[in-house]
């Protein structure tokens, strides 16, 4: 869905300007993505200082690798999710894992469970963000305001057709968190890209 | 304006939800979002109970949020004719809805009828009803404003830049950025909330009626003095302002405009602000290129802090009439703010004497420039204080703790609602010590520094 060959040029632009070593640019990719970045984190982590620390360590880490990202392979958007749910991913289990090792209640299995229920939760939220803005109006109206199709499609101005089915791809596209490959494995978590 | 998702339900509530939602005591929707990690047994617990509900066979799927059977109502009767006969396309487009509780209870009958039949129907309904548990509401979390600097700093620590972002230039950065973030938490309507402008004009109180969205207006014209001075566009495009005052820019501004300002107006103030930040990183002096403000001008460096001071300002004008708590600056960037009006004052003392609103000291000391004088000593209590001598008879005069013939002191964030004439110079919370007049003279001109 995404234009994966033409990567925006803000995206372009602001990989170069923190190569070049910008302040300037720092701060604006912090005022772009640092709400994206805490919310990721915070729905991971459960802790507030917590998900403080990871935005720091998220934007420490574009900052200190700013060729890390290549504009070619998708958006700045997408590539910042991902690394954030990476890093929040390892935080949180390496947090569980010593609360274990200190002899914390729980099992190993419940660890695990715990850790992928968090990143489900932090996939699905980006999805709802990233989705198509006509998707997510729909969903809003119909679950947090608990309009039904038809209400849903007056408020919006379209078609009842057009309101069952943005409500529908909207709940496909939020499924798809749910396709989670082991938590821990390296590299883009499913959920990021094919949202964006 | 936090409410303002939670204020929807209740304006949305007609007569003809109960019929979907209507189970007593149903739990709100914010329920919901810590039951995602047992969506599953409360989907199958729900499926049980519609399949025991007198539907046999037809609740394999569980069934959605406040159905109607959960509901311990009698079955619809809305259902006179029979069940509906709905084409496969149409179920298939309705399982979205379903999965949602959005739909009819007759559609939704035909619905679980279908998916006790069709797997295909069958595995996405249950794949959709698990996705609807995954819909949380979004976290509306504030982010800490002052995690901005932190994250910055700690970055630049580990990485310092080539081009780093000047001194003199961070308070505006951080300025711009917190009334960003403030902004980004408004809802359409209160952007067009009433906002009094403030400030003090001849020795007395004066005002001006605006929106919120007026005010970002404001502050991009009155920016836009620095934009022009480095070289960028003036946001007055085409607009031809009658002087280059800020009060002029941003009346014509306001003129020019056939409808009021709406939250569109936030989109260029920031990317202005941030194209100031980034150009100012590049001018490569240490910011003594003047920047005209129509009858004055201030050194970039000054304006910047100017700028960044009207920016609290006015985020402070913002936040009240949004009702929404904003703090002050931080410390180090307070205390530059209060020392550029401390270095404003024996200028704006001049000003008063040359305007004849103020006599001459009694027992004027004046001294050639450069020399010291008679000097009054401003004692700023609290975050960004610090002490500051105001040569009282010339600007050119050093301030000088001999010639002390007067103490005030009061807080700094006090000191900073006195220099944008929201404090009125007679009812500002100082303490005093030594030549009323001098004391007197100060504060006004404290006040005067102030503007639209």
């Amino acid at each position: 869905m995404a234009k994966r060959d033409v990567p925006p040029r803000w995206d372009r632009k602001m990989q170069q300007r923190l190569a070049r070593g910008e302040a300037a640019a720092l701060g604006e990719l912090y005022d772009r993505f640092a709400s994206l970045v805490h919310g990721l984190a915070y729905r991971v982590l459960d802790d507030e200082r917590a998900a403080d620390h990871l935005t720091r360590d998220v934007f420490a880490h574009v900052w200190e690798h700013p060729d890390a990202y290549d504009p070619r392979q998708g958006p700045l958007r997408t590539w910042i999710a991902a690394l954030t749910h990476r890093l929040a991913v390892q935080r949180l289990r390496a947090t569980e894992t010593a609360a274990l090792a200190r002899g914390g209640s729980g099992s190993v299995e419940e660890l695990e469970t715990k850790v992928r229920h968090a990143s489900v939760a932090a996939r699905a939220d980006y999805i709802v963000q990233s989705m198509p803005a006509p998707l997510r109006a729909a969903l809003e109206l119909a679950y947090f305001q608990r309009r039904d199709y038809r209400q849903t499609a007056a408020d919006l101005g379209v078609t009842e057709d057009e309101a069952r089915r943005r409500l529908r791809l909207g709940l496909q596209l939020l499924s798809t968190a749910r396709e989670a490959a082991s938590p821990g494995a390296p590299g883009t978590p499913p959920g990021y890209g094919g949202a964006a | 304006m936090r409410g303002a998702h939670e204020d929807e339900p209740e304006r949305n509530d007609e007569p003809d939800r109960d019929d979907r939602t209507g189970r007593p005591g149903a739990p709100g929707d914010a329920d919901t979002a810590g039951g995602a990690g047992d969506a599953g047994a409360r989907g199958t617990a729900a499926g049980a109970g519609g399949g025991a509900g007198g539907e046999p066979g037809a609740a394999r799927i569980p069934l959605p949020r406040a159905s109607v059977e959960d509901t311990g109502r009698a079955l619809p009767d809305a259902v006179p004719g029979g069940p509906l006969t709905l084409e496969h396309h149409v179920l298939t487009s309705l399982l979205g809805a379903w999965a949602l509780a959005a739909c009819s209870a007759e559609e939704a009958a035909a619905v679980e009828a279908h998916i006790g039949e069709c797997e295909p129907c069958a595995d996405e309904a249950l794949r959709l009803r698990d996705a609807v548990a995954l819909l949380q509401r979004p976290e509306s979390l504030d982010l800490d404003p002052a995690l901005r600097t932190r994250v910055l700093e700690g970055c630049l620590e580990r990485r310092p830049p080539r081009i780093p972002v000047p001194e003199w230039a961070t308070p505006y950065d951080a300025e711009t950025a917190r009334l960003d973030a403030l902004l980004q938490d408004i809802g359409d309507a209160e952007w067009h909330a009433p906002v009094r402008l403030r400030w003090f004009e001849a020795d007395g109180a004066a005002s001006r009626r605006t929106t919120v969205a007026g005010v970002i207006a404001h502050l991009l014209t009155v920016d836009g003095l620095v934009a022009v001075a480095l070289g960028l566009a003036d946001p007055l495009g085409d607009i031809a302002a009658p002087t280059s005052a800020p009060a002029g820019r941003t009346e014509a501004y306001w003129r020019a405009s056939h409808f009021p300002p709406t939250r569109a107006v936030r989109a260029p103030w920031r990317e202005q602000s941030h194209s100031i930040v980034r150009t100012v990183s590049f001018t490569g002096d240490s910011g003594g290129m003047p920047v005209s403000y129509g009858d004055f001008e201030l050194p970039l460096h000054d304006a910047m802090l100017d700028r960044a001071f009207e920016c609290w300002v006015h985020a402070e004008d913002i936040a009240e009439a949004v009702d929404y708590p904003y703090e002050p600056p931080s410390a180090r960037h307070l205390n530059r703010m209060i020392d550029l009006a401390a270095r404003m004052l024996p200028g704006a003392l001049a000003e008063r004497r040359r305007a004849g609103l103020a006599a001459p000291g009694a027992r004027p000391h004046l001294v050639a420039a450069g020399e010291p004088g008679r000097s009054l000593r401003l004692e700023i209590e609290g975050s960004g204080g610090g002490e500051w001598l105001i040569p009282l008879d010339s600007p050119g005069a050093l301030g000088s703790a001999d010639h002390e013939v007067a103490h005030v002191a009061l807080d700094g964030v006090e000191f900073c609602r006195l220099a944008a004439g929201h404090v009125p110079p007679a009812e500002a919370a100082a303490g005093q010590v030594g030549d009323r007049e001098a004391i007197r003279d100060v504060l006004f001109a404290a006040a005067g520094l102030s503007r639209m």
